[in-house]
């Protein structure tokens, strides 16, 4: 499997987008620091950039690279190697270099620029949201032999996590708001890897207490170490039951 | 080497392999022939595990492949229409192949010499003709000195100096003890190479026997009109 990433990651690294991507990241994360004089509202700002960008870039990059890739895991496929071995080493050529560019771009700035647990929770935040994303797009890709389709699925599934979901989430609120729903929403926010993420930041900064009441609930969860603990398991398998899926389809897969 | 028995495939409502069975041993070469589309290339996809079968069970050297991935270190292939990552060069593919096929056998380049690839290693997989791709495939194909050759339309594409070297050296290989199967439309060519034939229709092996007895049964001297015969009489085999 080491050869593989080997191959893919010199692959990716030459890529001029994920190049393009870490520069993306970088002037954004320059900007918004020297921009505001508060670096509290630069963090809160490249908080809401970074899961916009960052799930977008790394489903359609990796969803676009896996069809590319087609030639490269047919010839393999014909040679001594396990299919799994293949796919994880896609994935893990896919994840070290997206998350390279993430670390380059905003991970380092945001750690040099500023010292404070939020900080360091982004940067970490920014990494798994990575990966997360690089899963969800091996499954479209494994899911789908037509590219247009596959790459379609890939730009849906970013849409609904970063737009619908929270439409269908305020809808639900809106409908029962004369119950307790905390804890519901607490549920709710771990099938939706980018709220989750934007949940564990926000409370880590001093902005939590404008979110009222519910911010209350959600920072006696969310704020101990417990509810980070738990958080982050379920941002893992985020990652690794999709790749667990698709790695399931592809060893079955006719090519 | 190979034992096939029973496969089934089906891709979707479409029936692709209906129980298919044969063997082949060492010193072989199979021709597998038969119309368009009767199932040739998934019956070989099916052995190199490419393509996973509905049912049915396929031996090689042995082991039980399903889920294996071992066996195919002792298989080279040599696919009908080669892809290959586009931006690669002719040299990188090749070296990648060395390494991923970390066997200790010294490389075979016999077929990159005869066929001067060499000069060609700078060039990208995307810029390269039909025919000087099937020369990397084959290249590629007999590169790790695998035991079985499976070979899907060697000389499609191929200038008739090609075919010709290609063609000697899978005779040379022949005669060192390894299993060689081909599928082929050209079958003026097969004549010198195999030793049996099996033709497939519509999924189903119709028969599978040596080249004498082929030619024997259906009172020919070339391969060419004893299968013409069959296809047009349908001569009972």
């Amino acid at each position: 499997m080491l050869k593989v990433v080997k191959y893919i990651l010199t692959d990716i690294l030459r890529n001029k987008v994920v190049i393009g991507y870490a520069l993306l990241l970088l002037l954004v994360s320059l900007s918004v620091f020297s921009l505001e004089d508060n670096s509290q509202k630069g963090m809160l700002s490249l908080l809401n950039i970074t899961l916009f960008i960052v799930p977008l870039v790394c489903i359609v990059f990796s969803t676009i690279y896996l069809y590319n890739s087609a030639e490269f895991i047919e010839l393999l496929v014909s040679q001594p190697v396990r299919r799994s071995s293949i796919w994880l080493g896609i994935w893990f050529g896919l994840a070290i270099a997206l998350s390279l560019a993430f670390v380059a771009g905003a991970g380092l700035p945001l750690l040099l620029l500023r010292h404070d647990a939020s900080a360091v929770l982004l940067f970490f935040i920014g990494i798994i949201l990575s990966l997360v994303f690089v899963s969800v797009a091996m499954v479209s890709a494994v899911i789908s032999r037509d590219k247009a389709r596959g790459i379609g699925m890939s730009v849906l599934l970013w849409l609904y996590f970063a737009l619908v979901f929270d439409g269908i989430v305020l809808f639900f609120l809106f409908q029962f708001a004369d119950y307790p729903l905390e804890k519901a929403m607490m549920v709710l926010s771990s099938f939706n890897p980018i709220d989750l993420a934007r949940i564990l930041v926000l409370l880590q900064m001093d902005v939590s207490a404008l979110m009222g009441y519910t911010g209350a609930i959600f920072k006696d969860f969310f704020g101990t170490a417990l509810g980070i603990g738990v958080s982050f398991v379920v941002l893992v398998a985020w990652v690794v039951l999709p790749l667990w899926y698709s790695v399931k389809r592809f060893e079955h897969k006719d090519l | 080497m190979i034992e096939v028995h029973d496969i089934e495939k089906s891709f979707g409502k479409l029936r692709v392999l209906n129980k298919v069975s044969f063997s082949a041993q060492k010193g072989q070469c199979v021709a597998l022939i038969g119309p368009n589309g009767c199932g040739k290339t998934t019956l070989l996809k099916s052995v190199l595990g490419m393509v996973v079968p509905d049912a049915g069970s396929i031996r090689v050297n042995g082991t039980e492949i399903s889920g294996e991935w071992a066996y195919r270190s002792g298989i080279g292939y040599m696919p009908q229409i080669g892809h290959y990552p586009e931006q690669m060069k002719i040299g990188q593919v090749i070296d990648m192949i060395c390494d991923i096929r970390q066997s200790t056998e010294r490389a075979d380049e016999d077929l990159i010499g005869a066929f001067r690839l060499k000069e060609l290693y700078h060039k990208r997989m995307g810029t390269l003709s039909g025919g000087t791709l099937q020369k990397v495939s084959a290249s590629i194909a007999f590169l790790k000195n695998p035991g079985i050759l499976i070979l899907d339309e060697p000389t499609a594409g191929l200038d008739p100096v090609s075919a010709e070297i290609l063609c000697d050296k899978i005779l040379a290989e022949q005669g060192r003890g390894k299993l060689v199967i081909i599928t082929s439309h050209v079958l003026s060519e097969l004549d010198d190479l195999v030793s049996h034939v099996a033709y497939m229709q519509d999924g189903d092996l119709l028969f599978y026997k040596t080249l004498d007895a082929l030619k024997e049964s259906t009172g020919t001297r070339k391969l060419s009109k004893a299968v013409a015969a069959i296809m047009t009489n349908k001569v009972s085999c």
